[in-house]
């Protein structure tokens, strides 16, 4: 609160407890962070039996872990198509939304009920329909149905907030000034949508990459990343787990930091423009 | 709260148009909405339903029969592994929505109302949700090396001298079950609480402070009615996400506990589909049941 310079007593346990808080969300994963560093004979709790990076090399030999290569590319072009279906769905359903139409409430509500339906519904179902249209499940069809489930009312929520503050009157002084619909969308919606539609690929984008349960019956033959590292903790002992683990998850902080990134610098070229 | 509501403003400026205009505004949208509804209609609805039908359907140890019959209900319903197993979910939820309401209430007010700079709430904010943004199974596989039989909890307490040999309970119990689904979850309190107290009009704390208010009053009596709706969505996402869970109580538990959502899974892996759909068409009525229940306390439309 902005009333009185001096802090409270609250503000330093708040404070105590958010750092904590903190500490709970990133300390585990420091911890296998660390441990993927664990020297040959080392084993998967404390203490390091010397540093190397030993499991890293055997996470790329092919014996060591299944098809580690295959189902991170498949799960990459997963990512990147459900990151663009999620984009261009949402952001045109936005429009939709914004200008009205008959049945907008129903399929909000269809929408948001895609969130509270539990994922491995989804993923049942979705078998169950290929198996009975006698349809080979794979990442590319059923799998990425399943992802849209999950990404698209996500994306969706982000536009409508963004249009609830939209400002009207700038595309009504485009269209006063003789743009057509298009161009006004062209040059003064999108542009200001923009941050905001990086916003949704990267939900788009890190929500199906990190996906279990709905590839789940989905997936078909070919895993996907998450399948492989779920495969992997019920056979694997050795620290290259953790390996797999500490280089996804540098893989999705670089993914974070590439979206969030983007998003600041747009707001500070804005800001000077 | 905007101003413009997701129903369009604006229609009679626009009716005031030419026809042929006004024909094309009409159509626009339902082109625009098409791709969303069929994704959903193709991806959701009818999968659900494939459910449902299924759920009625025969089967025996090869194959799966079409047929109209009540014995997926009857035994399901029947059995008392499946009372134990609702009522272990049950107590799965209320566990994980009693400890990330206080827990992401208090987070989301030491953001919203301590931090003061904009930047600086916007920093630990972003902090709170990357995590959201990787990979669960890994957050749950992180647990591993600190909770273990040899570790670290179990090694820094015996060092202490708080216990003479390692806790058993730490890992593979309800206990890492419950705190994983804290970990994991907690976020999904956090940013709608968050949310809606940062729409709360600071005028309104002054105010009460004016009139005589103390801290805990005006906690008590402004802010928690006011987040209130962002309390009940951030309920509805830990709880629907908790009753449908499997792969957390697989995991965590190390095949000890069960939930709805894993019988389920047990249930595909053996190909008793009709079994698992009747589970899944039961699990689907009971999480809707909550999810309404909660929704009687806030309208989302008005929250976006």
């Amino acid at each position: 609160m902005r009333t009185g310079q001096r802090r409270g007593a609250s503000f330093y346990i708040l404070g105590a407890f958010f750092a904590l808080f903190v500490l709970f969300l990133y300390g585990p994963t420091v911890t296998i962070a660390v441990l993927s560093f664990q020297g040959p004979e080392g084993g998967l709790t404390f203490p390091m039996n010397g540093v190397s990076t030993h499991w890293f090399a055997n996470l790329f030999e092919k014996q060591a872990v299944g098809d580690f290569g295959g189902s991170f590319r498949r799960s990459l072009a997963l990512g990147f198509i459900v990151m663009s279906l999620t984009v261009l769905i949402s952001v045109t359903a936005g429009f939709a939304f914004r200008r009205g139409f008959i049945g907008s409430t129903a399929l909000f509500y269809l929408t948001v009920s895609s969130l509270v339906i539990p994922s491995i519904l989804v993923s049942l179902g979705i078998g169950l329909l290929f198996t009975i249209l006698e349809l080979e499940p794979a990442w590319y069809s059923s799998a990425l149905g399943a992802h849209l489930t999950w990404t698209l009312p996500f994306g969706l929520l982000i536009v409508f907030a963004i249009f609830n503050r939209f400002d009207k009157s700038f595309e009504e002084a485009a269209r006063d000034l003789g743009a057509t619909p298009w161009q006004t969308v062209r040059h003064v919606v999108l542009p200001i949508l923009l941050p905001s539609i990086i916003g949704v690929a990267l939900f788009g984008f890190t929500l199906s990459y990190d996906e279990f349960a709905r590839s789940l019956m989905t997936a078909g033959s070919d895993n996907t990343l998450p399948l492989e590292i779920y495969g992997m903790t019920t056979n694997v002992t050795t620290p290259v787990l953790y390996a797999l683990g500490t280089l996804t998850t540098v893989f999705s902080f670089l993914v974070i930091g590439l979206g969030l990134g983007g998003v600041f610098l747009l707001r500070r070229l804005r800001g000077q423009g | 709260m905007s101003a413009t509501a997701l129903p369009p403003t604006g229609t009679t400026a626009r009716a005031a148009r030419g026809g042929v205009r006004r024909r094309r505004l009409r159509i626009a949208p339902y082109l625009q909405a098409a791709p969303l509804v069929l994704t959903l209609l193709v991806f959701l609805v009818v999968p659900i339903v494939t459910i449902a039908v299924v759920s009625f359907w025969d089967y025996d140890a090869v194959r799966v029969i079409p047929d109209f019959v009540l014995t997926n209900y009857e035994e399901l319903l029947g059995s008392a592994v499946t009372w134990k197993t609702y009522l272990n979910t049950l107590r799965y939820a209320a566990l994980a929505w009693a400890i990330t309401l206080p827990v992401g209430f208090a987070v989301a007010y030491f953001l919203a109302f301590h931090v003061r700079t904009v930047t600086w709430q916007m920093v630990l904010f972003l902090v709170c949700t990357v995590p959201f943004w990787t990979s669960n199974i890994i957050r749950m596989i992180s647990w591993i090396p600190f909770l273990g039989r040899n570790g670290l909890l179990n090694r820094a307490l015996i060092d202490l001298g708080v216990v003479d040999h390692p806790l058993e309970f730490l890992l593979f119990s309800d206990f890492s079950v419950v705190l994983a689904f804290v970990h994991l979850y907690t976020l999904f309190m956090v940013v709608p609480i968050f949310n809606a107290m940062m729409r709360i009009d600071r005028a309104l704390i002054e105010a009460a402070r004016d009139a005589g208010a103390n801290g805990q009053q005006i906690l008590w009596n402004v802010i928690l009615p006011l987040t209130k709706p962002g309390i009940a969505i951030g309920s509805i996402f830990v709880v629907t996400l908790v009753m449908g869970d499997f792969i957390t109580v697989r995991l965590m538990s190390g095949g000890q506990s069960a939930s709805v959502g894993l019988m389920i899974a047990n249930e595909i892996s053996l190909l008793h589909y009709p079994a698992a759909a009747a589970n899944a068409v039961v699990l689907l009525v009971l999480v809707m049941m909550m999810v309404v229940a909660m929704l009687r306390i806030v309208d989302i439309r008005k929250e976006l």
